[in-house]
């Protein structure tokens, strides 16, 4: 006997009209902007019948720029609706004051935190570092493309797939609000019973599979694809520290998925993992969640190391200080990064032999950290250096990181720890690291590569503008959260009785503003420096005279990235190559085998996001269906054996000659 | 040429590579030994030949053993395979496993000591 | 570093090959595949940890020694390993490019694992049906979830079997599908190592304790 309501239960689940939030003025006011802004790219795309070249060109490509290139877009478009929500914290706390409730009721504040930190970490870092990654590591070694090309392709789709559900939570149903990890038991079905931990479950699970698969995909390159004469220890530092983040990757991510499927399992069949009841364990969730999550860090923040690395040497004119150190450091790190999870959660009672071991292995990962600090200054030292953007960016990064650092190593002591434990001191720290080593480091490495990306430079002024407000702007937002922490303030209230603290975070808000200042400033300065793109053009591929191979191939490369596989005799291999006068090949050219260009890797992460859109809310024949779609479209797949083509002599010819061309004529002028 | 540039690579250019895929011996030595290491625990538990502790310590040995037989017989694992990678990558696993695997258990096993209900704070110091 | 960094002076130093540097396709696959199984491992690993972990606590619902039915396991034990040897023949029938003989092993590695799937369903129905269910107890929360999750890597494992015996029906054992049997051979043997712990540590040690 089916009525009316369970027939709707039975199509659309738990989604009703009421799922809209239709009540949130604010949520209304976004969606609005957010709707108008979608219809208007999407009839200019169509209006400019982009369509047809974009799917080709761009959402089915294989080629491991293109991706990167996408990777980079969806960190800084992702980056703008997390920073919306910093900004929105950053009023209401500066406002709640008094007996004031601000303008946020409870109910939305505890979601934009959680999406805050959710977004800033998943859709944000980890675009922006992996994009950085897919489009640098082939070309530093010397590469055609990644080994896997079309799981590359699957993997940025994946990746996209979740930051799609993140963003619905916005305007269908809610989000979380659980805090950025989504401990239990406040994330079990009992206290969340809404749909908000769903998303975050799905939305993670199906980024988390892209970011695992890219992980391999990246180790088996750098293994595998290296230029004839590149050893491991001839390899730029940034491939290096690219190796090890892949590593940390695919031997944390998995943690990450296991932990969160059995969180999923006690919401939906009802186990008893992370419950109060029936012996469950909430602290075992906290206890595996930072298993993966102190690695996670890592990930992030070892590319950026790489970039600064490149950046010092390149823009000092100088070998880098101490390689063999620097590589050493860098995998002491990643194993490190493994023995130190519990300093997250000294204050769980584990009691004192467990809380040594784990405050000393923190404060040990300092002394291979440190040790790449002197590296960069001892390459500084005595070198010619050029106060370029990326430069910039890597200065501000050394004084700012070793402030975080410092922190850190407090943080490490468990006893101080028992004080500052969820106060806004460990919020300081922690975005004293990210911001100041992950953002500066992607900031830097946009400045250095895009003229490599794009063929011409980004216009300094800007640049430098946006630099400024950043810096200026992340010590006003963050200097006085450490004063507030040691004051006792915790992290994550929405409303304060002590009138005394409002002058800090009005201070913090200011700061938040002026940030908001840097990013318009370099949403700004892209946009400029493609209108200038004629006077910023660079025809030589090599504009900083830099010294690692991704500079010897023009600029932006072609699809195959070298005509010839080059050589490599020295660790800086490019500076190596002009050193001892080597001629750019002009004759010769023979047929590239590449892989074809696929629309299968869309497909599926398009079945994989309705599938976990059908699981959030109980749409049972919507996952069942997508998910045997999702079963056939991959066993289809492997029955494509032709999944590649080659690249005709005469195309590379032609290629190639343009571009003998183009430099001539750049030499002309 | 083509040579000398080759010889300065090590691992990326191993083209030709081997897999190898062992034997119909060495197949069935790895069969045999499995059913071996399986039956002993099996049954040492089964009729309680050992007392317990004894037999869990047995049985944890075996099964090590056992993969071992698994890696070397069936999975083919060896130094050289893949320039060495594979193996690096499975040691590095072993590490991450059992740092995960005993850091997870002595880490709740405090936890369990010192804040299971029923545990008396009295005698703390 | 043994090797020169830089040639002799003299001789002209090469910065390109003028020759194609061929990478053969799926020169990265094994490499590839087996750092999958690796996080496949790791994921393992986090599921043996909450069972060390949870597997203690019945919530005063049944102990292993209740539950576990040990000769059972045993069987369930041997149609692995006899699964893992007989995919062992069908490979050494792939190197002599046996295809018929090849097929056939297959045929009998899929009908062990079909073996084993069924017995555990026949366990895990056998221990729901006596109140035993998952959400019973952590303990059984834990054991249904790590069993239960290397079952589904065994089912995995067949649906991707058949759609290989199909592939190779129609193309034959060319490289590509030599190269995924090479795969589907490390997965069904690494799933033979996992269970050596889950048959160690679950249901042995379970009854130790």
């Amino acid at each position: 006997m089916f009525d009316t309501s369970s027939l709707a239960k039975a199509i659309f689940g738990r989604l009703t009209l009421e799922s809209l939030p239709l009540h949130e003025p604010i949520v209304v006011g976004t969606f609005i902007v957010v709707a108008l802004g979608g219809i208007a790219l999407l009839s200019a795309i169509t209006y400019f019948r982009l369509w047809f070249y974009l799917w080709r060109e761009w959402f089915t490509t294989v080629d491991h720029k293109r991706i990167g290139i996408m990777y980079m877009v969806l960190g800084i478009v992702m980056l703008l609706r997390g920073f919306a929500d910093a900004m929105m914290m950053r009023l209401q706390q500066a406002i709640a004051f008094g007996g004031s409730e601000g303008y946020l009721n409870a109910h939305h504040y505890d979601q934009v935190f959680t999406a805050h930190g959710v977004i800033m970490i998943f859709f944000v870092a980890m675009p922006l570092v992996t994009g950085l990654m897919n489009y640098v590591v082939p070309l530093q070694i010397g590469a055609r493309d990644v080994s896997f090309p079309f799981l590359n392709n699957f993997s940025f789709w994946m990746t996209v797939g979740g930051a799609v559900l993140v963003m619905l939570s916005l305007f269908v149903g809610e989000f979380a609000r659980t805090g950025w990890l989504a401990y239990p038991p406040l994330s079990n079905i009992g206290y969340s019973p809404d749909v908000g931990v769903d998303y975050y479950i799905w939305g993670l699970q199906v980024a988390g599979v892209g970011t695992t698969l890219s992980g391999i995909n990246l180790i088996c390159t750098i293994v595998k694809l290296r230029a004839p004469g590149m050893t491991m220890m001839r390899m730029p530092v940034f491939t290096w520290t690219s190796l090890c983040t892949n590593v940390l990757i695919v031997a944390s991510f998995p943690v990450l998925t296991a932990v969160l499927a059995l969180l999923a399992l006690d919401r939906y069949v009802g186990t008893n993992f992370f419950t109060n009841d029936f012996g469950g364990s909430p602290m075992m969730y906290v206890n595996l969640i930072w298993i993966w999550g102190h690695p996670e860090v890592y990930i992030l923040v070892l590319p950026a190391f790489g970039i600064f690395s490149e950046v010092t040497s390149t823009f000092s004119g100088k070998r880098l200080f101490g390689y063999t150190s620097m590589v050493y450091a860098t995998v002491v790190i990643t194993i490190l990064s493994y023995l130190v999870w519990l300093h997250h959660f000294f204050t769980m009672g584990s009691g004192a032999s467990v809380n040594s071991f784990f405050g000393i292995t923190t404060m040990i990962i300092s002394i291979p950290t440190g040790a790449k600090m002197f590296n960069w200054l001892f390459t500084m030292y005595r070198g010619r250096i050029r106060y370029e953007l990326p430069m910039m960016w890597t200065v501000a990064f050394m004084l700012t990181f070793v402030i975080g650092g410092m922190t850190g190593v407090l943080l490490a002591v468990p006893p101080a720890d028992f004080v500052l434990h969820n106060s806004l001191f460990l919020v300081a720290h922690f975005h004293n690291v990210i911001i100041g080593g992950v953002v500066f480091g992607a900031f830097a490495g946009i400045a250095y590569w895009f003229p490599k990306a794009f063929g011409f430079r980004l216009d300094p002024f800007w640049g430098k503008l946006s630099f400024w407000f950043w810096v200026v702007g992340f010590y006003f937002a963050f200097m006085p959260l450490y004063v507030l922490g040691l004051m006792g303030v915790t992290r994550r209230l929405r409303v304060f009785d002590d009138p005394s603290l409002q002058i800090w975070f009005v201070i913090a808000g200011i700061g938040a503003f002026l940030i908001f200042l840097g990013i318009i400033a370099f949403l700004v300065q892209i946009a400029v420096s493609i209108l200038k793109r004629e006077a910023l053009k660079d025809v030589t591929g090599d504009p900083w005279n830099a010294r690692t191979l991704e500079w010897a191939t023009s600029s932006p490369p072609p699809a195959y990235n070298f005509a010839f596989t080059p050589v490599v005799h020295d660790n800086d291999a490019w500076w190596d190559m002009k050193r001892r006068g080597y001629q750019r090949p002009l004759a010769g050219f023979k047929p590239i085998h590449m892989p074809s260009n696929t629309g299968t890797g869309v497909i599926l992460a398009a079945l994989s996001t309705a599938m976990a859109f059908g699981l959030i809310w109980y749409i049972w024949w919507l996952a069942a269906v997508s998910f045997i779609a999702l079963l056939a479209v991959a066993i289809g797949h492997t029955f494509n054996y032709h999944r590649d083509y080659h690249i005709p002599a005469d195309e590379v010819v032609r290629v190639e000659d343009a571009r003998t061309h183009l430099v001539a004529a750049g030499a002309k002028s | 040429m083509k040579a000398e540039t080759h010889a300065l690579q090590p691992a990326p250019g191993d083209h030709a590579e081997h897999h190898a895929h062992g034997s119909r011996e060495s197949y069935l030595i790895g069969f045999g030994l499995s059913v071996i290491l399986t039956a002993i625990p099996f049954w040492l538990v089964m009729a309680g030949v050992l007392d317990k502790q004894l037999t869990g310590l047995a049985i944890t040995l075996l099964a090590a053993v056992q993969i071992v037989v698994h890696m070397v017989y069936f999975l083919h694992m060896n130094t050289r395979s893949e320039g060495g990678w594979t193996m690096m990558a499975l040691i590095f696993t072993i590490i991450m496993v059992v740092i995960g695997l005993t850091g997870s258990l002595w880490v709740m096993h405090h936890l369990n000591v010192n804040m299971m209900p029923g545990h008396d704070m009295s005698s703390m110091p | 570093m043994t090797l020169a960094v830089v040639p002799p002076q003299n001789s002209e130093p090469v910065f390109y090959l003028v020759d194609e540097h061929e990478h053969p396709e799926g020169a990265s696959t094994m490499l590839g595949f087996w750092i999958y199984l690796m996080s496949d491992c790791l994921i393992f690993a986090m599921l043996f940890a909450t069972f060390g972990v949870l597997g203690g606590n019945y919530a005063a619902g049944p102990a292993p020694k209740d539950l576990f039915d040990l000769p059972l396991v045993a069987v369930n034990t041997s149609m692995l390993l006899l699964s893992s040897i007989t995919y062992g023949f069908a490979m050494l029938a792939m190197e002599k490019s046996r295809v018929g003989a090849m097929q056939a092993w297959l045929v009998v590695t899929g009908l062990f694992g079909l073996a084993f799937i069924s017995i555990e369903l026949f366990e895990f129905a056998h221990m729901i049906h006596e109140g035993a269910t998952p959400q019973r107890s952590a303990f059984l929360s834990s054991f249904f979830t790590l069993v239960g999750t290397h079952g589904l890597h065994v089912t995995f494992g067949l649906v991707w079997l058949v759609t290989l015996m199909v592939q190779i029906a129609r193309f034959g054992l060319i490289e590509a599908n030599r190269r995924r049997l090479m795969c589907l051979s490390m997965f069904w043997h690494f799933l033979d190592v996992v269970w050596i712990g889950v048959f160690t540590f679950v249901y042995l040690m379970g009854m130790l304790r």
